[in-house]
């Protein structure tokens, strides 16, 4: 089955300059590799389309079960600079809660928000 | 030494709330209580307003607010503060102290004022590239505004060491504030960067305030806090090994757990094995959290790599403006009409000759958050905000994105909704650049008052 990111994990985004770190945390151990393999630094970026006009960096940070983006040239210019209504990108982690992930449908019952589930997304 | 050393946070930044800080003074058993109200712009605004009116004082506009809310509780609980508020006048934020504190009765404290920060003079000779496109930064002169350094906690660790009640400094990086009573408490070796790097990752968990404790965090039907309308700010329960457990004031909303507390350690960091401050190289590949208890995370593992022979300085720089204005549309055809309006404007700009660096029309409630990665929606909204924005070198450049926005009024497509202009519709834009200087050439002084 193929379900968005939001049932699997939950996400922050902070900004230093023109650069937004966007960290993704699987909510259970075991989602983390799954994560690994499918959420990759490419997928990440062309996921953000022209949102990250720079390079994206993903950091593997195993004992928080997490994945750190650093996503250049996200911000505009930086907070001051920034015509963008969310100067601080602070929005934008929600963007990659929609990227789809494959996973095993014996994994339905411990997905977060499984009443939000779209008719698609049910196994 | 083995006590346990309790620090809480007054303040995540500027506009942050005021009744989690007095809720922290009076009920969090504290040993200091630190504010953090400095983020990347606010130095350069300051600066800014300092140049249009004169009277500005230069430090936290809510100093007086959150001094009040605190102080007596503070001083009956023997609770020592730490803050960044003095921004671009910190002997200036530790006179007002004074003041509040001799009208509140409290005579013979302490207070000192951390300087040194500034080195707008100085800026030109000590720093050499900019880090971002490594152009030489004496080509910043001519638009240059302000230069402040981030200090470190070891002028905070001084002041305590000489007996100041409450610190007020200029600019030091966020999670020095939090770090320093920690060596201050511990006797901790500025050099001890294992020690040092614990001590300033508790500080990053704290730097944020609410967003350690359920702030910036729920998300319904997938995570969820109690009372979210009642965010306390965090405390640490600190030992002097570098360990702690990260809570809250029992009765308030929220929560500190696993989540909140991973959530706010990647917050604003790069490479989790090199997280730059000026006192140390953090890193948290190694941290371990465990829930011990309701609202209780212990964190262990923290630790740090040397720090770096060089300070890093915020550059400010008179970059131009930016003139933004918005107006609306609604019920069935709001976003055709919204495209049409924009097409309008885009004719209008190219007709009054629009000088802009940068231009965006963006449709609130479809892709002004998200703009490029926003999904191909299906679902018409009911609603369009239209949202025009741009980056211009002088201000009368940037007046015409208020001025054709009007223009829409009566002479746009139908069902224009419009707001009456009240305020000025274009800013002044302060460019923010980075570069790096030798820490020796930035010596801190500090300056002692008292009530």
């Amino acid at each position: 089955m193929k379900v968005q990111l939001q049932h699997l994990a939950h996400a922050r985004s902070g900004d230093k300059g023109d650069i937004a770190n966007i960290a993704v945390f699987a909510y259970e151990p075991e989602f983390y590799p799954l994560l690994k393999a499918q959420l990759t630094a490419e997928r990440f970026k062309a996921f953000y389309q022209g949102a990250i006009t720079g390079q994206v960096l993903r950091y593997e940070v195993d004992n928080l079960d997490a994945l750190n983006f650093v996503c250049h040239g996200a911000l505009g210019g930086g907070v001051s600079r920034s015509l963008c209504l969310d100067n601080y990108g602070k929005a934008l982690s929600a963007a990659v809660l929609g990227f789809e992930v494959a996973l095993p449908e014996a994994w339905f019952d411990k997905l977060r928000g499984r009443h939000l589930l779209t008719r698609q997304e049910r196994p | 030494m083995n006590q346990t050393l309790r620090i809480g946070s007054g303040a995540a930044w500027w506009g942050d709330r005021v009744e989690p800080a007095a809720l922290n003074a009076e009920h969090g058993a504290l040993d200091y209580l630190c504010f953090e109200t400095m983020a990347e712009a606010t130095v350069s605004a300051a600066q800014v307003r300092l140049r249009r009116d004169s009277s500005f004082a230069g430090y936290d506009t809510y100093l007086d607010e959150r001094m009040r809310a605190v102080l007596p509780a503070c001083m009956r609980h023997g609770t020592r503060i730490i803050s960044n508020q003095g921004w671009i006048n910190p002997t200036g934020a530790a006179e007002r102290i004074v003041q509040l504190l001799r009208d509140a009765g409290q005579h013979g404290v302490r207070v000192a004022a951390v300087c040194g920060s500034l080195i707008t003079d100085r800026v030109l000779e000590l720093a050499d590239r900019v880090l971002e496109n490594g152009a030489p930064v004496r080509s910043l002169a001519p638009d240059l505004i302000s230069a402040e350094v981030y200090l470190g906690a070891e002028p905070i660790v001084a002041a305590l060491r000489a007996g100041a009640q409450i610190v007020v400094t200029g600019r030091v990086a966020d999670p020095s504030i939090f770090l320093a009573p920690m060596m201050h408490g511990f006797g901790w070796d500025p050099l001890d960067h294992e020690r040092v790097g614990a001590g300033s990752a508790i500080g990053h968990l704290l730097e944020c305030g609410a967003q350690v404790t359920g702030g910036y965090f729920c998300d319904p039907g997938f995570k969820e806090l109690p009372e979210p309308w009642n965010f306390a700010f965090p405390i640490a329960e600190v030992q002097s090994d570098g360990t702690a457990v990260i809570t809250k004031v029992a009765g308030s909303g929220g929560g500190v757990t696993l989540q909140t507390v991973k959530e706010q350690m990647l917050y604003e960091v790069h490479d989790p094995a090199n997280y730059l401050t000026p006192d140390v190289v953090v890193d948290f590949t190694q941290a371990r959290l465990e829930q011990i208890g309701p609202d209780r995370v212990r964190v262990t593992g923290l630790t740090g790599k040397p720090r770096t022979p060089t300070l890093k300085v915020t550059i400010g720089c008179a970059e131009g403006f930016i003139g933004e204005d918005m107006f609306f549309y609604a019920g069935p055809g709001a976003l055709r009409r919204a495209q049409w309006a924009r097409k309008i404007l885009q004719e209008r700009f190219r007709i009054v000759q629009l000088q802009a660096e940068e231009l965006r029309i963006d449709f609130l409630g479809l892709n002004a958050i998200h703009g490029a990665a926003t999904p191909a929606d299906a679902v018409e909204p009911y609603e369009v905000a239209v949202r025009v924005a741009a980056r211009t070198k002088t201000r009368a450049e940037a007046a015409k994105v208020g001025r054709e926005v009007d223009g829409m009024a009566v002479s746009g497509i139908a069902h224009t909704g419009k707001r009456v202009p009240h305020q000025e519709r274009w800013r002044e834009v302060i460019g923010l650049w980075s570069a790096l200087v030798p820490r020796e050439a930035v010596p801190a002084h500090i300056c002692y008052f008292e009530s």
